[in-house]
């Protein structure tokens, strides 16, 4: 039996030293432990949460980055492709100009060319036909000194006059 | 249910088989009484013992009773027993009707002599001493009456608050826990946002175990109110435990196998309930959803619960403590009953093994009043929708 009945100075002091052990506990013990753990976890699941955050930012930044890569990319190949047409519609201009400029050129010097043969040849003609007078000029002087030949002439002249 | 997976794996059928073989032991007849916690102190007890009854009663050999010796070992004393033949007397203090008592227990010299106080003369009872009988307040204490016998009116006046062994082992495991935990809380102070480190990186676990497992999921999002006081019952209970199990001078005593101790311990438990009991508790106990007849068994079943929960715990702790002590020690008593030394390696190898199981009883005692407390305050403080 005296293991189960309860001796009231053992119920007093339990109760005393429990009271003041839970209050004394309470007041400097389980307060600034309870506060320091949760205030820790807090601290943490931000740090986390922060971390997080800061991934998907850099994800989002990296995908941003690898957007305007792209974007940069197909920039420049249809600047290139830009330019190399630019480049070939020059290229084909300066050609085509080139060439209707030396067809022109060769044509100017053509006409030239003809314009001095025309002028030369008329020169020539000219030249001919005074030099062809002269010695005709010439022919006839030689021919009329000898006056046997000059009468033989006019004779011969005047048959064929006769003759028509 | 299916229990073939407990013999799954090799070290749970070690262990069932251990058990098995401890059960088998602990039925067998021949073991009815017996002893303490560690071989030496249960044989110079023992020694004690058979010495004060042979200087009582002559020189012949007394008979070893193991009863006696555990029933010494498991309950309370006026003196705290150190080595050997030295004890210390514990103050005794007495409640008289004329005034308050105060002197050392060291007058009784073990209950062989009578102490003659300012109001009365004393005499301290040992059980089975022809002087004692039970009382109500489980007193030692008597008042002895000029005959020389005990007086039973006058001892009934004597309320008995002595520093007994017990006390001052709760006034040890108070200063014990004070310390730990100012200066586990100081090592929080000093070291905000870092990792827990030493002493406080042992504890935090524990402390966290009894928030998240224990408190949060049985009371809800209301539980930081609760947490000071069952932190406080957890490690209290676990403390006085694991001092128990040390069968040397601070320790051995065995305060949470005290009926007194569960017993204001359960009740601090009670009154938490009852007071954050919200109407939802008092409804179910006053107004359940029965037919209103029903009321007449309903209502005084709901007031038995009120006590019985907490009837429960106290008896649980206690029952638990005290059977691992008696185990202990009966093993013990085994040498001394058998008179043999060579029964000692058996009786120390189960021993050992009582010992460590009573380790993980400690916290496990610890743990289920926690959980049981947290439990009866959650259904306390349910909010029914």
């Amino acid at each position: 039996m005296e293991l189960v009945t309860p001796s009231i100075g053992l119920v007093f002091w339990t109760l005393i030293a429990f009271l003041f052990l839970l209050l004394l506990l309470k007041k400097f013990a389980w307060k600034p432990i309870m506060t320091a753990i949760h205030d820790r976890e807090q601290f943490i699941d931000e740090a986390l949460n922060k971390a997080e955050l800061a991934k998907k930012e850099m994800a989002r930044l990296t995908a941003q980055n690898e957007d305007l890569m792209k974007q940069a990319r197909a920039e420049r190949d249809s600047i290139l492709k830009e330019a190399k047409t630019l480049k070939d519609s020059i290229i084909n201009e300066a050609k085509t100009t080139a060439h209707t400029e030396g067809a022109k050129l060769i044509e100017k010097a053509r006409i030239e060319i003809e314009n001095q043969k025309k002028a030369a040849l008329a020169e020539l003609k000219n030249q001919v036909s005074t030099l062809s007078i002269d010695i005709a000029e010439r022919v006839l002087r030689n021919q009329l000194q000898d006056k046997a030949k000059q009468e033989e002439l006019v004779a011969g002249l005047l048959k064929d006059v006769e003759l028509n | 249910m299916d229990c073939s997976h407990v013999f799954v794996s090799k070290v749970n059928r070690l262990i069932v088989a251990f058990t098995l073989f401890l059960a088998f032991f602990c039925v067998v007849p021949a073991v009815n009484a017996q002893t303490d916690t560690v071989a030496v102190t249960a044989e110079q007890h023992a020694e004690a013992a058979v010495e004060s009854h042979a200087a009582g009663e002559g020189h012949e050999e007394e008979k070893f009773d193991p009863t006696k010796v555990i029933m010494e070992h498991v309950s309370d004393s006026h003196v705290f027993h150190i080595w050997g033949h030295l004890s210390m007397p514990l103050p005794v203090i007495l409640y008289t009707p004329q005034g308050i008592e105060f002197f050392s227990s060291g007058h009784f010299h073990h209950g062989e002599e009578d102490y003659k106080g300012k109001y009365y003369t004393y005499r301290l009872v040992q059980p089975g001493m022809q002087a004692f009988s039970q009382d109500f307040f489980n007193r030692k204490i008597k008042v002895v009456g000029a005959d020389g016998k005990v007086d039973d009116a006058l001892t009934a006046g004597v309320l008995d608050f002595s520093i007994t062994k017990n006390v001052a082992s709760l006034f040890l495991t108070v200063f014990l826990l004070i310390v730990i935990f100012t200066s586990v809380a100081a090592a929080y102070r000093t070291r905000v946002g870092k990792s827990p480190k030493g002493l406080q990186s042992f504890l935090e676990p524990i402390i966290i175990f009894v928030r998240d497992d224990i408190a949060r999921p049985n009371i809800g999002h209301d539980y930081a109110k609760f947490m000071p006081y069952l932190l406080t019952v957890f490690f209290f209970i676990l403390i006085n435990n694991l001092l128990g199990l040390i069968p040397i001078f601070p320790g051995s005593s065995n305060v949470t196998g005290n009926i007194a101790v569960t017993f204001v311990l359960s009740l601090i438990t009670m009154v938490i309930i009852n007071i954050n009991g919200n109407k939802y508790y008092w409804k179910h106990i006053f107004a359940p959803d029965v037919p209103k007849w029903m009321y007449i068994i309903m209502i005084p079943v709901e007031l038995i619960g009120i006590v019985s929960k907490p009837f429960a715990l106290m008896i649980r702790l206690f029952a638990n403590i005290t059977a691992g002590h008696i185990i202990v020690l009966s093993l013990i008593s085994l040498i001394f009953i058998f008179k043999s030394v060579s029964i000692a390696p058996v009786s120390v190898a189960f021993v050992i093994f009582m010992d460590v199981l009573e380790l993980l009883v400690a916290f496990l005692q610890a743990f289920i009043f926690t959980l049981l407390s947290s439990l009866f305050i959650g259904m306390a403080i349910e909010e029914h929708h």
